[in-house]
């Protein structure tokens, strides 16, 4: 079907002014003329015809652009009439005549800057709210867990496993990726920088204590944070739109036990898996940078570790392994439990539990860090 | 009512599969211009199927589907031609409304995508529509989430008819809706169908639109397209499961009213 064209002819006489539409009016052609009718003002004549004969095709939106022209003309006080109008023309534009209901395209915003303020305002009672929130989830967190812990058999575990393969082992390739190449990347820049001193061997020190203390336990943390914790939120929040958190419910399923510990639970056992992985990956990666670069070779390496890294060193950082887990999954569960209404919501909600999760990861391994230097490890 | 009207939809030899399960085997059905068709059939016998492969959504093993007499696997050539994607609108069962963009919006979507339309003018097509679908003016400006399931309907009607199409594919108009919200649809598709001279095919198992409203009835059963023709044809017919679903309690108590 090839589009049509609309057309508008005026002509003006002395006692009338005479609309004349030709072609097809539909959606596809009257663009062009739409500016035209809206335009259009008769001289001194008091009389507009409206004339159809020569009209081809016209669809809801043509006829609407009629009714509309034929309305502003008699509230400005003219009459006006079609004139050789169809029968099926007539039905379409009585049609639209009777839904002439004018109406908001989209809520109104108000003023930019009370918004801004408004903004600020709901924010800051936001974190508050929240922060009240995510401490009573804490809390239902640790009931279930010790309802569970009194009756062992009422853990989910098809579910642990479960999920215990999709956060720790099918996490382990990109884990040791990363971890490989920030152990290069810390021995390549030590290398260059400690040569100056012609203090090569010290590249293993500085390596090895990053490594143990902090980066393999932060960066495991910030990828699962990435990679679990989203996928978390998503999960729990598509099944709250579809209503699935609610059926738990009125089956008498408690959905923190559910959905919620096995999460938890999986994450916890198996970060501090991923961690002792990455630490191993970043260990071998400086290792190798060290052997190329200064020419240490690995027995030197390994001779070196152990004389330099304590023990403490490693378990300083598997130590907070757990804690971190625990705070990824929380937030995760939280936040896709927090999911209304719509897709746009599970959006949402994905992204804030990444990046709260990431904060707190953050923040708490600057307490550990002051704790441990207090203790003086 | 139409039985030498020009035929708009053509589905020939249609098998659709998803893994073993056969769900249509060597499928015709036609749907004439401008008779109201519904498709009953049992829970499973592929109705919902049957609409989305008819509108691309799903791509069938075998068989082809012609709407306005082309090809719809065939990519369309040429500016000047409309897409069928222009030419037919779909309501899904729950409105399928875009729910970052509020139902005027979501009505301009397609209008905006397809014509350059000037923004006054679609804002007016929208305020129409709105009203035409029988939803109240503040709705307008209302994202899907604020909306009633029954209103949800309402508003993605009103987008299935933002550019005027020719065919209007309906997935179960009526399910969910109160009875007198599902009458006032019904009135709704009919009157919609002699002013704008609509074809509407309509996958339903709400037994008062088919008296309603329906022109022609496609029974789904036995993966094809068992029988097609008229209520008082249905009634005659003596094929078990359209037996028990024409002349049931339910059935009986539809062609009363």
């Amino acid at each position: 079907m090839v589009a049509g064209t609309a057309q508008l002819e005026t002509v003006e006489s002395s006692d009338e002014l005479l609309v004349a539409a030709r072609g097809r009016w539909d959606i596809t052609s009257v663009a062009p003329i739409e500016q035209r009718l809206r335009e259009l003002r008769p001289g001194p004549t008091v009389a507009i015809s409206i004339d159809l004969t020569q009209l081809e095709g016209l669809d809801t939106i043509g006829a609407w652009l009629l009714y509309r022209t034929q309305r502003d003309f008699r509230v400005a006080g003219f009459t006006a009439e079609f004139r050789n109008a169809s029968a099926d023309h007539l039905l379409l534009i009585e049609e639209v005549s009777a839904n002439d209901q004018p109406c908001e395209i989209e809520p109104s915003r108000g003023s930019p800057l009370l918004n801004v303020i408004r903004h600020v305002g709901a924010g800051t009672t936001d974190i508050a709210a929240e922060t009240a929130e995510l401490l009573g989830f804490l809390g239902n967190i640790v009931a279930a867990t010790a309802h569970v812990l009194a009756r062992p058999r009422r853990l989910r575990f098809t579910s642990l496993v479960y999920h215990m393969e999709e956060v720790g082992l099918n996490a382990i390739p990109i884990v040791c990726l990363i971890s490989f190449l920030i152990g290069v990347v810390l021995a390549y820049q030590g290398a260059t920088q400690l040569r100056q001193f012609g203090a090569e061997v010290f590249v293993v020190d500085l390596v090895a204590i990053s490594i143990l203390r902090e980066i393999g336990i932060l960066l495991t943390a910030i990828i699962i944070a990435g990679r679990s914790g989203s996928a978390f939120t998503a999960q729990i929040g598509s099944m709250k739109v579809n209503e699935e958190v609610d059926a738990m419910r009125t089956l008498g399923l408690d959905p923190i036990e559910i959905l919620v510990l096995p999460r938890v639970l999986a994450l916890v056992i198996s970060l501090p898996l991923l961690t002792f992985i990455a630490d191993l990956m970043g260990l071998f990666g400086g290792g190798l940078m060290a052997w190329i670069t200064l020419d240490i070779s690995p027995a030197v390496y390994i001779e070196r570790l152990n004389q330099s890294v304590g023990l403490w060193s490693f378990f300083i950082g598997l130590i907070k392994a757990p804690v971190f887990a625990f705070i990824i999954a929380m937030i995760g569960c939280f936040e896709g439990l927090k999911v209304v209404g719509s897709a746009e919501s599970v959006g949402q909600q994905t992204t804030r539990a990444v990046v709260e999760a990431i904060f707190l990861v953050i923040v708490f391994d600057a307490i550990f860090s002051i704790f441990f230097a207090f203790v003086g490890v | 009512m139409v039985d030498n009207a020009e035929v708009i939809i053509k589905v020939r030899g249609l098998t659709n599969q998803f893994g073993r399960q056969v769900v249509h085997d060597a499928l015709d059905l036609d749907v004439r211009k401008g008779e109201i068709i519904g498709v009953v059939g049992g829970s499973g016998t592929g109705k919902s199927v049957l609409l989305r492969t008819i509108v691309g959504l799903n791509r069938p093993i075998a068989g082809t589907i012609e709407v306005f007499g082309q090809d719809v696997e065939k990519p369309i050539l040429g500016e000047d031609q409309r897409r069928p994607q222009q030419r037919w609108g779909v309501l899904f069962q729950d409105g399928a409304l875009f729910s970052s963009l509020t139902v005027a919006q979501n009505i301009e979507v397609p209008i905006k995508e397809h014509t350059d339309v000037p923004q006054t003018l679609m804002n007016e097509i929208a305020a129409y529509k709105i009203s035409l679908v029988g939803l109240a003016a503040d709705a307008g400006a209302k994202y899907p989430s604020e909306l009633s399931g029954g209103m949800r309907k309402r508003a993605g009607l009103a987008r299935a008819l933002a550019l005027d199409p020719d065919i209007l594919f309906l997935d179960e108009p009526t399910a969910g809706l109160d009875p007198i919200g599902a009458a006032a649809f019904d009135e709704l598709i009919k009157r919609l169908r002699r002013a704008l001279g609509l074809t509407v095919f309509m996958v339903t198992h709400d037994l008062d639109s088919l008296h309603a409203i329906c022109d022609r009835i496609a029974v789904l059963a036995d993966k094809k397209v068992l029988l097609t023709g008229s209520m008082g044809e249905m009634l005659a017919c003596d094929h078990p499961w359209v037996h028990d679903y024409f002349h049931g309690p339910r059935a009986r108590a539809a062609q009363i009213a």
